[in-house]
C-alpha cells in the first residue's frame, strides 16, 4: 500500500516537473536554425521566458552538445539523448547534425546564461550574474532585466540590476527610455559606467539633443563623484602614510626629541622589530600552524623587548659615554647601525625575508567602486594610535615618565632630589628603542623586511621629529600626519620621486624659517 | 706691517713640512711614472695600473677629507652632505667626458647614449657648452660653489648649527640623489655616466693619461694642503676657529659669523667638486649612489680617524680607511661593515683626536719618560 502511494507520488512529481520544464518546441528547434540571426533571435526569445529550464538547453548549446535530428533539436550527452524541449530521454537518433556555434552566438549565449541566472533561487548566483551584466547587457535584455528587477527582493542585487537595466536601455529606440536610463546611470560612480555613457555625449552616438545633454551632465556627475572618491582615497593613503611615519618616528621622538640623543641607528631598531616579527612568524609556522594568524599579536611584545634590549646595550656601551657630544653620538650610532645591518645580513641573509599578513589583515572595505580601504592600513593606523596612547600614558602618567621629564628638564636638580639619573637614561632610551621595535612590527606588514630597510626610514623619521619640534610628542604627531597627507597629495600631482624631493626641500626651507619646529618648547636656552 | 702674501704662504709650512711635501710630489710625479712605465711588470717594484687607480682614487678622497676637515675640524660644522658636492663636480666633468665620446657610443649618435635611449632629440639646455673643456672646468667649480652658497647662506643666516645642520645636509644630499636617479633629470639616471673614451682628444684608459691624472691629483692635493695651511693660520682661520669654540662670544666681539662660515663652507664645497672632477676620469664612472647619505657620512669617519683640526690627519685617515676597505672587500667582504661600524664607535669613544692625536700622545709620553 505504502509502496503504491510512493510510486504515485513520484509519478506525480515527475509529471509536474516535466510540465514545468516544457519549453516551446518551436523556439527550441529554432536554435538549430541555419541562419545565425535566427539562432540569436531564438536565444533571446528563450531568455525572455525567464524559464530556468532554458538554462539547460542554452548550456547544452554552449557546450556544443545540441544536435539537430531530423527537424527536432536534441541534446546528446555521451551515449544518452534527450529531447531538447522537454528534457525527456529519447532513443539515440540516427545521424544527428551538430549545431554550429560561432563567436557571435557564443557571446550571446554567455549573456543569456548570465541573464537567466538572475532568476536562480540562490542569491549568490543572482548577485554574480547581476555583477557580470553591469556593462555587458544588450538592449534586447532590457525587458528581462525589468522582470528580474520586479522579482528581486535583495537590495544589493536590486541596485546592481537597476544599473544593468538602465545600461541595457541605453540602446533603446525610444528616446524617453534612453533618457530614463541615462538619469538612472548618473547616480552611479564607476569608471566603467562612465565609459559606457561617453559615446552618448556626442552627436554621432546620440541623435536626441535632450538625451545627449542629460548624458553629458551624467558623465560630469560621475566624474565629480570619481574625483571625490579619488581625493578621499588620497587623504586616506596620506593618513596611512602619516601613521606609518608616526610609528617610525615615535621612538625617535623620545630618544632624540626628549632626551636629545641623536640616534642614527634608529632605523636599525625598526629593523630589529621587523625581524622579531619575522622570527615569531617562523616560530608559529613551525610549532603552532593552526594559530598562525595570531603570530602578529604575539610579535608585539617580543619586538618591543628585542629592540629595547638592543637599546639598553647601545646606551650602556656607547651612548652613555657621549652625552653632551651630539656630533660624536651621531657618528658612533651610525657605526652601530652599520654593525646591526651587517649582523642582520649574517643572521638572516642579505635577501629580504617574507612576512605575510595574517588573514584578518587582508582585504578591505569597499566604500565606492574605485575606493577600497585596505584592512592592513586601517589596522596600522589604529595601531599607531594605540602606540601613541601608550607613549603618552608612559610619559605623562607613570613615575618613569615623570623621572624622564625631570631628568631632561634639569638633570642636576633631578639628581639632587634622588632621581637615579643614569638608570633613567638607560630606561628612557630602552623605551624609545622598544617603541621603534613596535614601529618595526607595523612596517613588516606593509614593506619589505631586509637588512637595509632601516636606512630608508632614518631621514624620514628625523624629518618628522625636526619638523614637529624637539621635546614634544604632539609635534611629532602633527608633523607625521601633515607630512603624510602633504606628500600623498603632491604624489598625485607630480609623481612619487618629485613629491619626495619637494617634501625634503620644503622641510629644508621650513627649518631655515623655523629651526625650533612647529611646536617649540617655551623658555630660553643658553648654549 | 703685513708680510707679503708669498712670504705668508711660504711660512704656512715649516721646513720639515715643505721637505715632506717635496718628497711626496717627487714620488707622485717622478717615481710612480718611472716605476709604472719603465720597470717590467714581473718586477717587484712595478707599480700596476690597479695600484695607480687605487692610490689616485684615495688621493681624491683625501682631498675631500681635507675639505671636510676645513669645515668640521676648523669650523665645527659637521656636514653629512659633502658627497653631494663631490658628485656635482664629478657630474660636471662627466658631462664633458660624455660629449668627448662623440659618435663612438653604441648608437653612433651625437647625443650621449642614454639620451638616445630616452628618445631625446636634442641636448637639454644645461648640457649646452659641455663639450668645451673650459666651460666644464668652470662648472666643476661653479656648480658646487653655487649650491653651497645658496644652501649655506640660508642655513647659516638662520643660525642652524650642530646636529640640525648635519641632518638637513643629509636630507639635501638624499633629495639630490633621488633627483639624479630619475632618468628625466638628464644625467643618465641609475647608471650615471660611464664608458668614457677620451679627454682632450687623448684616449682616457691609456697609461699616460692615467699617470697625468694621477699627477694632477697629487699636485692638487699638495696645493690644497699648502692653501689650507695658510688659510687656517691666517686671521680668517683664527676667527673661524674662534667661532667653532664659542660662536656667541665671537658675535659679541663684533664679528658676523655668517660670512666666515659661508666662505669656508663654499671653499670646502669647491674642493670637493674638484676632487670629484679628478675622480671621475680616473675611475671611469659616476652615478647617483655617490650622493647617498652613507657615502657622505663615511667622509666624516676618514677625518675622525685621522684626527680633526689637523691638516695631515684627514689625509692619513682617508688612506688608512680606504686601504683597509679595499683590503677587506677583497679578503673578508662580509666583515667590512663590522670593521667600519666598530671604527666609528672606537674612534669616537676612545680616539677623539684620531691617529694624529694618538701619535702626539705617544711621542709626548716618550718625551716625558726620557
Amino acid at each position: 500500500m505504502t509502496k503504491t502511494i510512493l510510486v504515485l507520488l513520484l509519478l506525480l512529481l515527475a509529471g509536474s516537473m516535466s510540465a514545468r520544464a516544457a519549453l516551446d518546441p518551436a523556439q527550441v528547434n529554432q536554435l538549430a536554425a541555419e541562419d545565425s540571426s535566427d539562432k540569436v533571435a531564438a536565444i533571446q526569445q528563450l531568455t525572455q521566458t525567464a524559464d530556468p529550464d532554458a538554462v539547460r538547453v542554452l548550456k547544452a548549446m554552449a557546450d556544443d552538445s545540441l544536435f539537430l535530428a531530423g527537424d527536432k533539436a536534441v541534446i546528446i550527452d555521451g551515449d544518452k539523448a534527450f529531447d531538447a524541449a522537454t528534457g525527456a530521454a529519447i532513443g539515440m537518433p540516427v545521424n544527428p547534425e551538430s549545431v554550429t556555434v560561432n563567436n557571435r552566438i557564443r557571446g550571446e549565449l554567455a549573456n543569456a546564461l548570465a541573464a537567466l541566472k538572475l532568476f536562480d533561487p540562490d542569491a549568490a548566483v543572482r548577485l554574480a550574474s547581476a555583477q557580470k551584466l553591469q556593462t555587458s547587457a544588450s538592449p534586447a535584455m532590457a525587458p528581462l532585466l525589468a522582470r528580474a528587477l520586479e522579482k528581486e527582493s535583495d537590495a544589493k542585487i536590486k541596485a546592481l540590476l537597476v544599473v544593468a537595466h538602465a545600461q541595457a536601455n541605453l540602446g533603446n529606440e525610444d528616446p524617453q527610455a534612453r533618457m530614463a536610463a541615462v538619469k538612472a546611470l548618473a547616480e552611479t560612480s564607476s569608471p566603467t559606467i562612465k565609459s559606457v555613457l561617453l559615446p552618448l555625449t556626442d552627436k554621432a552616438g546620440e541623435p536626441d539633443d535632450k538625451v545627449r545633454y542629460e548624458a553629458i551632465a551624467a558623465v560630469k556627475a560621475i566624474d565629480s563623484r570619481l574625483a571625490i572618491a579619488e581625493n578621499v582615497g588620497r587623504v586616506f593613503s596620506g593618513l596611512s602614510l602619516g601613521s606609518i611615519l608616526l610609528l617610525a618616528a615615535l621612538g625617535l621622538a623620545i630618544t632624540y626629541g626628549v632626551m636629545g640623543i641623536i640616534n642614527m641607528a634608529h632605523g636599525e631598531l625598526l629593523m630589529v622589530g621587523a625581524y622579531a616579527t619575522y622570527a615569531m612568524q617562523s616560530l608559529f609556522r613551525a610549532y603552532f600552524p593552526n594559530a598562525i594568524d595570531w603570530y602578529l599579536p604575539a610579535a608585539i611584545p617580543v619586538a618591543f623587548f628585542a629592540a629595547a634590549l638592543v637599546g639598553v646595550v647601545m646606551e650602556r656601551t656607547v651612548i652613555r659615554w657621549l652625552y653632551g657630544r651630539t656630533l660624536e653620538t651621531l657618528l658612533a650610532t651610525w657605526g652601530i647601525s652599520l654593525v646591526l645591518i651587517q649582523a642582520a645580513r649574517v643572521l638572516f641573509g642579505a635577501q629580504n625575508v617574507e612576512v605575510a599578513n595574517p588573514s584578518w589583515m587582508s582585504g578591505g572595505i569597499e566604500i565606492m567602486p574605485n575606493l577600497i580601504l585596505p584592512w592592513n592600513r586601517i589596522i596600522i593606523a589604529g595601531f599607531a594610535m594605540f602606540v601613541l596612547f601608550l607613549v603618552w600614558v608612559l610619559m605623562n602618567k607613570t613615575r618613569l615618565g615623570m623621572f624622564v621629564r625631570a631628568v631632561t628638564q634639569n638633570r642636576a636638580m633631578a639628581g639632587c632630589v634622588g632621581v637615579p639619573t643614569s638608570r633613567i637614561d638607560t630606561m628612557a632610551f630602552a623605551l624609545g628603542a622598544g617603541i621603534a621595535g613596535l614601529g618595526g612590527v607595523a612596517l613588516s606588514q606593509i614593506s619589505n623586511v631586509g637588512p637595509d630597510m632601516g636606512q630608508g626610514y632614518i631621514v624620514d623619521s628625523f624629518m618628522v621629529v625636526v619638523v614637529g619640534g624637539v621635546g614634544q610628542l604632539a609635534g611629532a604627531v602633527w608633523a607625521a600626519l601633515g607630512l603624510g597627507i602633504f606628500s600623498k597629495l603632491l604624489e598625485g600631482w607630480a609623481g612619487a620621486v618629485i613629491a619626495k624631493i619637494a617634501i625634503l626641500v620644503c622641510i629644508i626651507i621650513f627649518i631655515q624659517k623655523r629651526p625650533q619646529g612647529i611646536f617649540a618648547l617655551k623658555g630660553r636656552f643658553v648654549e | 706691517m703685513r708680510k707679503p702674501l708669498t712670504v705668508r704662504i711660504l711660512s704656512a709650512l715649516d721646513s720639515k713640512q715643505w721637505l715632506a711635501l717635496g718628497i711626496f710630489l717627487a714620488l707622485a710625479l717622478i717615481a710612480v711614472p718611472v716605476l709604472h712605465l719603465m720597470v717590467p711588470e714581473e718586477s717587484a717594484f712595478h707599480v700596476s695600473t690597479y695600484m695607480i687607480t687605487l692610490i689616485g682614487k684615495i688621493m681624491c678622497y683625501a682631498l675631500v677629507a681635507v675639505a671636510m676637515d676645513l669645515i668640521w675640524g676648523y669650523g665645527g660644522i659637521l656636514s653629512l652632505g659633502h658627497g653631494l658636492f663631490f658628485a656635482l663636480g664629478g657630474y660636471a666633468f662627466g658631462m664633458y667626458l660624455m660629449r668627448q665620446i662623440g659618435r663612438d657610443g653604441s648608437y653612433q649618435s651625437d647625443l650621449p647614449d642614454f639620451m638616445v635611449f630616452l628618445d631625446w632629440k636634442e641636448l637639454p639646455w644645461f648640457w649646452v657648452g659641455s663639450d668645451h673643456i673650459g666651460w666644464s672646468l668652470f662648472l666643476v667649480v661653479a656648480v658646487p660653489a653655487f649650491v653651497a652658497f645658496v644652501f649655506g647662506y640660508f642655513a647659516f643666516r638662520s643660525r642652524i648649527k650642530g646636529v640640525y645642520f648635519s641632518i638637513i645636509t643629509q636630507a639635501l644630499t638624499y633629495a639630490a640623489m633621488l633627483l639624479f636617479f630619475r632618468n628625466e633629470t638628464g644625467f643618465g639616471g641609475n647608471n650615471g655616466f660611464t664608458d668614457f673614451k677620451r679627454a682632450l682628444g687623448f684616449p682616457i684608459t691609456s697609461s699616460e693619461m692615467r699617470l697625468v691624472l694621477f699627477g694632477l691629483t697629487a699636485v692638487m692635493l699638495a696645493v690644497t694642503l699648502v692653501f689650507s695651511a695658510w688659510l687656517v693660520k691666517s686671521k680668517f682661520g683664527r676667527v673661524l676657529t674662534a667661532i667653532r669654540d664659542a660662536e656667541s662670544r665671537v658675535m659679541f666681539i663684533g664679528y658676523n659669523p655668517l660670512w666666515y662660515k659661508l666662505t669656508i663652507w663654499v671653499i670646502s664645497a669647491v674642493l670637493c667638486g674638484i676632487a670629484g672632477a679628478l675622480y671621475v676620469p680616473l675611475v671611469g664612472i659616476i652615478n647617483p649612489s655617490e650622493m647617498s647619505p652613507a657615502n657622505s657620512i663615511e667622509i666624516a669617519i676618514w677625518v675622525a680617524v685621522g684626527g680633526r683640526g689637523t691638516l695631515i690627519g684627514p689625509i692619513i685617515g682617508a688612506f688608512v680607511v680606504n686601504l683597509a676597505k679595499s683590503w677587506f672587500t677583497v679578503s673578508f667582504p662580509e666583515y667590512w661593515l663590522f670593521f667600519l661600524g666598530l671604527l666609528f664607535i672606537v674612534v669616537t669613544l676612545l680616539l677623539p683626536q684620531g691617529l694624529v692625536g694618538l701619535w702626539k700622545k705617544v711621542v709626548k709620553k716618550e718625551g716625558a719618560a726620557a
